[in-house]
C-alpha cells in the first residue's frame, strides 16, 4: 500500500483547567489514504474535534499537544514551523466547521471570503479567484452563484452558508478536507443533502476526508475507514464493513444499538441506551475509561489495556473478544 | 457493575456556590485593595473629630503655609498649612466626610430614580420603555459639568445643593443597566412561572427581577460613587461647588493652584488622596463586577 | 438603511428640543430671573425696568417660544455682560475648543485602540497589565489635578511647554493629553473587551484555517468587527470632552467655549450660559446621530436591512 497521506501516531491533547489538566485525548493513532474517508465517531467530549484541530494546527495557545508523529505527506506537523503550517492551511488541507452561522465572517462579502485563501496561497488575479468561486458555488449547487458573490452571510440560510463554507474548504483543491460535524447544527431535512454533496465532491476530486461525527447512520452511509472515541481515546478502529458487522468493543456495540440501521435492526426491537455518565478526564487516567458504564468489566480493566488488532481491525479491551468469557465471569 | 470507589467516578461534586464566590472575593487583588483603602478611608473619615490634630477651621496667619514635616516642617503639622495657617492634615481629614458624603448620598438619590426608571423600562417594556429611553437620550445629551455648574451658581453653592444636584444629574448610567438587566432577567423562565400563578406586579418586581439585578446595581452605585466625588472636586475646583471655608479637596487643589510655583505639595497633596480615593471605589467596583458576574466582564 | 436614519433623526430632532427646553427654563430656576440680574441691591423700580426690558413679565413659555425661534435663526440674545450678541462671542471661541477636542478623541483613540488590540492578544501579559493600569488610573485621575500637575512639571520644571495661551500648537500638547485621557480608558476597555470576543468567535478560527498571517487575522477579521462599538463610544466621548473642556479650558486659560461658560456663570451671564448649554448638548446629539449612521454602515447586518 501507498504511504498514507496522513499518519498519525501517539497524539495527546491536554488543557489546563482550574485546579488540574484535562486529558482530552491521550495516546490515538490513525492513517488515511488519499482518497479515503476516515469517519472520526464519538458522543460530544469525547476529544473528536480537537483531534482535528490539532491535525490544523488550530488549538490554543494554552492547549498542549504531543504526538510521536503526524506525517502530512512526508511533512511532521509536530516539527512544522507556524509559516510551513499556515502554507498548507488553507491550500493542502482545508476545514469545515460545525457552525455555518457563525463560522463566516459578518463584515465581508462571500467573494472575499471566498477567495481569500485563493488569493493568499496562490499567484491568481482576482479575475481568476472569482471565476472558481463562481465555479465552486456553482458546484455545491448555489443557484445564480455570480450575485452571491456581493451578499453578506446574513443575508443566506444556514443550509446555504454552509455550501459556501464547502465551496470555500474547496478553493485550493486540498488534498485533505476535514469536516466537523457539517450537518449538525442545519434542519434534518437538508443534513442529508449537505452530506451527500460533501461526499460527491471527496470522491469526485479524488480528495481524502476526515468526517467528524456522533451521528452513526451518516458514518454508515460514506465512510470507507471507522475510528470509534470514547473519552480521549480511540476504542476500535477498522473498515466501516468490519466496524458494522463485527463491532468489538463494548462501547462500539452499545452505540449500534443505539441507532437504527436499516438491515440490522429488528423491526419491533427496542433501541438501546449506554447507562451512566461519561468520567471527569481532570487527572491521571489509568485503565479503560469505559469501566464504569460496561456491563463485562472486571478488575483487570484499571491497568493496562492490551491493544488487539487484526486485519487492521483494532480494538482496546482486556477481553479478547470484547465481551467477557464463560470462564472470566467475576469472583 | 457501577462500582462506586472507582477513581473515575470522583470529582463529581464541585465546590458549593458559596465557596467558590468567597474563593474569587479573596482571590481577586483589586476588589481587596479597594476595599480595604475605601474601608480606611470611611472609618478616617468617621472618626474625623477624634483623629484631627486640629480644628480644620482655625486659622492662625503667624503659621501660614509650613511645609510638611517630610520637607522640613514639624511635627505640629505634620503636612503644613494652608495660605490660613490652617492645619493641612486636619482639613485633609474633614475632606474625606465631604468627598464620602457626597458619594454616597448622590449615589443613593440617582440609584434611586435611575433604578426606578430603568426597571420600569425593562419590565414594562412599550411606551414606559420608548419614555425611559428618550429620557436618558436627553439626559446624556447634557454638559454634565456645565449644567451642573450653572444650577449651582443659581442656587448658590453649599454641600446640600451641590448633593442634590449631582443625584439629579448622574442617574443616567443607573437606568441604563437597570434597564439592560431587568430586560435580560424578565424573559426568564422564572418570571413567566411566577406571572402564570398570578403573582402580583410589585411582588414579581421585588422578589423575582431585585434579586438578580442587585448585583449589577452594587456595581453600578460603587462607580457613580467615585463619578460624583470627581464631579464635587471638579465643581468646588471651579469655584462653583462647595463654598469655602468648606474643606472639600477639590477646593483644596484650587486654593493651593496659586502658589503651585512654590509650594507644590499645597496641589499634590489633596489631589493624590483623591485620586487614591476614587482609585479605590473604582477597584472595588471592577471588583465586584468580576466576582459577582464574571460573564459580563468588561 | 434609509428607514432607521429617519428614524434615528427624528429621534435628535426630539432629544433637541427637550434640551433646549431644559436649557431655557435653567433662567427660572432662581424663581426671579429679573431679580437675579438685577442684585441685590436694586431697588424695585430697577428690577421692574429689566423685567419689561427682558420680556420677563410674559409667561414663561411664550418666552420660550420667542427664544427658540430666534435661536433657530441663530440669534441667542444679548450677553449681560458683554453687551454683545452671544451667537458671535461664541462663534469666537468656538474654534478653539473644537480644536482641543478633536486632538483630544485623536489622542484617546491612537494611544487607547493600539493598546485595547495588543492588550487582546495577548491576555495577562506586561502589555495588558500596562494598559489596565493606565485605564484604572485614567478613570481616577481628576483632570483639573492632572492638568495641573503636567503644568509643574512640563512648564515649571522642564520649561519644555506654555503653561497657558492657545497661541501655538505647543499650547495645545498638554490640554489634549489631560481631555484624551479622560476619553482613553473606556475607549481601550471596550476595544479590548470586543477583541477578546471576536477573537474567540468562529470566523476567526476560519481565517486561521485558511492559513490567513496572524496579523491579517487579527486586523483584517477581528478588529473590522470590534471597532463598530468603538465608534459609538467615542462619539459620545467626544460628546463628553466638549462638556469637559471647561475644567481643561480653566487650567489652561485657552480661551474656548468652555472658559466663556465658566466665565459666563461667574457672571450671572444667563443668556450666554443657556445658548452654551444648548450647543454643547447639539453637538452631541450630532456626533451620536452620526456615529449611529456610520455604524450602520459598517455593520453590513444593519446597512441592508
Amino acid at each position: 500500500m501507498a504511504d498514507p497521506l496522513l499518519s498519525v501516531r501517539n497524539l495527546s491533547i491536554d488543557i489546563p483547567v482550574g485546579g488540574g489538566t484535562l486529558h482530552a485525548v491521550r495516546g490515538i493513532d490513525f492513517d488515511l489514504q488519499r482518497g479515503e474517508v476516515l469517519s472520526i465517531v464519538g458522543e460530544s467530549g469525547s476529544g473528536k474535534s480537537l483531534t482535528s484541530l490539532a491535525v490544523m494546527g488550530l488549538l490554543g495557545k494554552q492547549i498542549d499537544r504531543r504526538a510521536d508523529r503526524m506525517d502530512f505527506d512526508g511533512v511532521d506537523l509536530t516539527r512544522a514551523s507556524r509559516r510551513k503550517m499556515r502554507s498548507l492551511r488553507g491550500a493542502r488541507m482545508s476545514m469545515i466547521f460545525q457552525e455555518p452561522m457563525t463560522s463566516l465572517n459578518p463584515a465581508y462579502t462571500i467573494g472575499d471570503q471566498l477567495t481569500e485563501a485563493l488569493l493568499l496561497h496562490r499567484n491568481v488575479s482576482r479575475e481568476a479567484a472569482r471565476d472558481r468561486a463562481v465555479e465552486l458555488l456553482e458546484k455545491v449547487g448555489i443557484t445564480s452563484a455570480a450575485s452571491r458573490l456581493g451578499q453578506y452571510p446574513h443575508q443566506l440560510s444556514g443550509g446555504l452558508r454552509q455550501r459556501v463554507m464547502i465551496a470555500m474548504a474547496l478553493m485550493c483543491g486540498p488534498e485533505l478536507i476535514i469536516a466537523d460535524e457539517p450537518t449538525t447544527a442545519l434542519d434534518v431535512t437538508i443534513q442529508a443533502q449537505i452530506l451527500r454533496l460533501l461526499v460527491d465532491l471527496v470522491r469526485e476530486m479524488d480528495m481524502a476526508m476526515i468526517l467528524i461525527t456522533h451521528d452513526l447512520g451518516v458514518v454508515a452511509r460514506v465512510a470507507d475507514k471507522v475510528a470509534v472515541m470514547y473519552a480521549g481515546e480511540l476504542v476500535e478502529t477498522g473498515t466501516a464493513g468490519a466496524i458494522f458487522n463485527a463491532p468489538t468493543h463494548p462501547y462500539t456495540r452499545g452505540l449500534l444499538r443505539c441507532i437504527p440501521l436499516p438491515g440490522k435492526t429488528e423491526r419491533g426491537s427496542t433501541l438501546g441506551t449506554i447507562p451512566g455518565i461519561v468520567p471527569s478526564l481532570i487527572g491521571d487516567i489509568s485503565g479503560c475509561a469505559f469501566r464504569t458504564r460496561c456491563e463485562h468489566a472486571v478488575d483487570a480493566c484499571r491497568g493496562d489495556i492490551p491493544r488487539r488488532e487484526e486485519d487492521g481491525h483494532m480494538f482496546r479491551c482486556v477481553h479478547p473478544q470484547g465481551r467477557r468469557t464463560e470462564e472470566e465471569a467475576p469472583a | 457493575m457501577t462500582d462506586m470507589t472507582d477513581p473515575l467516578l470522583q470529582e463529581i461534586t464541585g465546590p458549593t456556590p458559596g465557596q467558590l464566590l468567597r474563593k474569587r472575593v479573596f482571590g481577586h487583588q483589586g476588589l481587596l485593595i479597594g476595599a480595604i483603602v475605601v474601608a480606611i478611608l470611611a472609618i478616617i473619615a468617621l472618626l474625623a473629630p477624634l483623629l484631627a490634630p486640629h480644628d480644620p477651621y482655625a486659622q492662625s496667619l503667624m503659621d501660614r503655609m509650613q511645609p510638611p514635616v517630610f520637607l522640613g516642617g514639624t511635627w505640629e503639622h505634620p503636612l503644613g498649612t494652608d495660605h490660613l495657617g490652617r492645619d493641612y492634615l486636619s482639613r485633609l481629614i474633614y475632606g474625606a466626610r465631604v468627598s464620602l458624603m457626597i458619594g454616597v448620598i448622590a449615589a443613593v438619590i440617582s440609584g434611586v430614580i435611575g433604578t426606578a426608571m430603568g426597571v420600569a423600562a425593562g419590565y414594562f417594556g412599550g411606551k414606559v420603555d420608548a419614555v425611559v429611553t428618550f429620557l436618558i437620550n436627553v439626559r446624556l445629551a447634557m454638559p454634565v459639568v456645565l449644567v451642573a455648574l450653572a444650577v449651582v451658581a443659581i442656587l448658590g453653592g453649599s454641600l446640600t445643593v451641590v448633593i442634590v444636584v449631582l443625584g439629579l444629574l448622574l442617574w443616567d448610567r443607573f437606568a441604563v443597566v437597570m434597564r439592560a438587566s431587568t430586560l435580560q432577567v424578565r424573559r426568564r423562565e422564572y418570571v413567566a412561572a411566577a406571572q402564570a400563578i398570578g403573582a402580583s406586579t410589585p411582588r414579581i418586581l421585588l422578589t423575582e427581577i431585585m434579586p438578580n439585578i442587585v448585583n449589577n446595581l452594587i456595581v453600578v452605585v460603587t462607580l457613580e460613587m467615585a463619578h460624583a466625588i470627581l464631579l464635587e472636586a471638579a465643581l468646588s475646583f471651579l469655584g462653583l461647588g462647595v463654598q469655602p471655608p468648606t474643606p472639600s479637596w477639590g477646593l483644596m487643589v484650587s486654593e493651593g493652584k496659586n502658589m503651585m510655583l512654590f509650594e507644590p505639595w499645597l496641589v499634590l497633596i489633596p489631589g493624590a488622596v483623591l485620586f487614591l480615593l476614587v482609585l479605590a471605589i473604582n477597584l472595588m467596583g471592577d471588583g465586584l463586577r468580576d466576582v459577582t458576574a464574571p460573564e459580563n466582564r468588561n | 438603511m434609509l428607514q432607521f436614519i429617519l428614524k434615528r433623526l427624528g429621534l435628535a430632532i426630539l432629544v433637541a428640543f427637550t434640551v433646549s427646553f431644559i436649557s431655557f427654563s435653567l433662567l427660572f430656576l432662581s424663581g426671579d430671573p429679573a431679580a437675579a440680574l438685577a442684585g441685590e441691591t436694586a431697588s424695585g423700580e430697577d428690577i421692574e425696568a429689566l423685567r419689561k426690558l427682558y420680556g420677563f413679565d410674559r409667561p414663561m413659555l411664550v418666552q420660550y417660544g420667542d427664544w427658540l425661534f430666534s435661536a433657530l435663526q441663530g440669534d441667542f440674545g444679548e450677553s449681560y455682560y458683554f453687551k454683545l450678541p452671544v451667537a458671535s462671542l461664541i462663534a469666537e471661541r468656538l474654534s478653539v475648543t473644537m480644536l482641543l477636542g478633536v486632538c483630544g478623541i485623536s489622542f484617546a483613540l491612537l494611544t487607547a485602540v493600539p493598546l485595547g488590540v495588543a492588550a487582546a492578544i495577548r491576555p495577562n501579559s506586561l502589555i495588558d497589565r500596562v494598559a489596565l493600569f493606565l485605564s484604572v488610573a485614567g478613570q481616577a485621575m481628576p483632570s483639573f489635578w492632572f492638568g495641573l500637575i503636567l503644568i509643574v512639571v512640563f512648564a515649571i520644571q522642564l520649561g519644555w511647554l506654555p503653561p497657558s495661551g492657545a497661541s501655538t500648537w505647543r499650547h495645545f500638547v498638554m490640554p489634549t493629553i489631560v481631555l484624551g485621557y479622560y476619553a482613553m480608558p473606556a475607549i481601550m476597555r471596550l476595544t479590548r473587551a470586543g477583541m477578546l470576543e471576536v477573537l474567540n468567535s468562529d470566523y476567526i478560527r476560519t481565517a486561521r484555517a485558511k492559513g490567513a498571517p496572524e496579523m491579517r487575522v487579527m486586523f483584517k477579521h477581528a478588529l473590522r468587527n470590534a471597532i463598530i462599538p468603538v465608534v459609538s463610544l467615542a462619539a459620545v466621548q467626544m460628546g463628553f470632552m466638549l462638556g469637559g473642556s471647561i475644567v481643561v479650558e480653566s487650567i489652561f486659560a485657552l480661551h474656548g467655549a468652555g472658559f466663556l461658560a465658566w466665565e459666563s456663570i461667574g457672571r450671572n451671564d444667563l443668556p450666554t450660559v443657556q445658548a452654551l448649554i444648548l450647543i454643547f448638548s447639539m453637538f452631541y446629539i450630532v456626533f451620536t446621530f452620526l456615529a449611529d449612521v456610520l455604524n450602520a454602515w459598517l455593520d453590513p447586518r444593519m446597512r441592508s436591512s
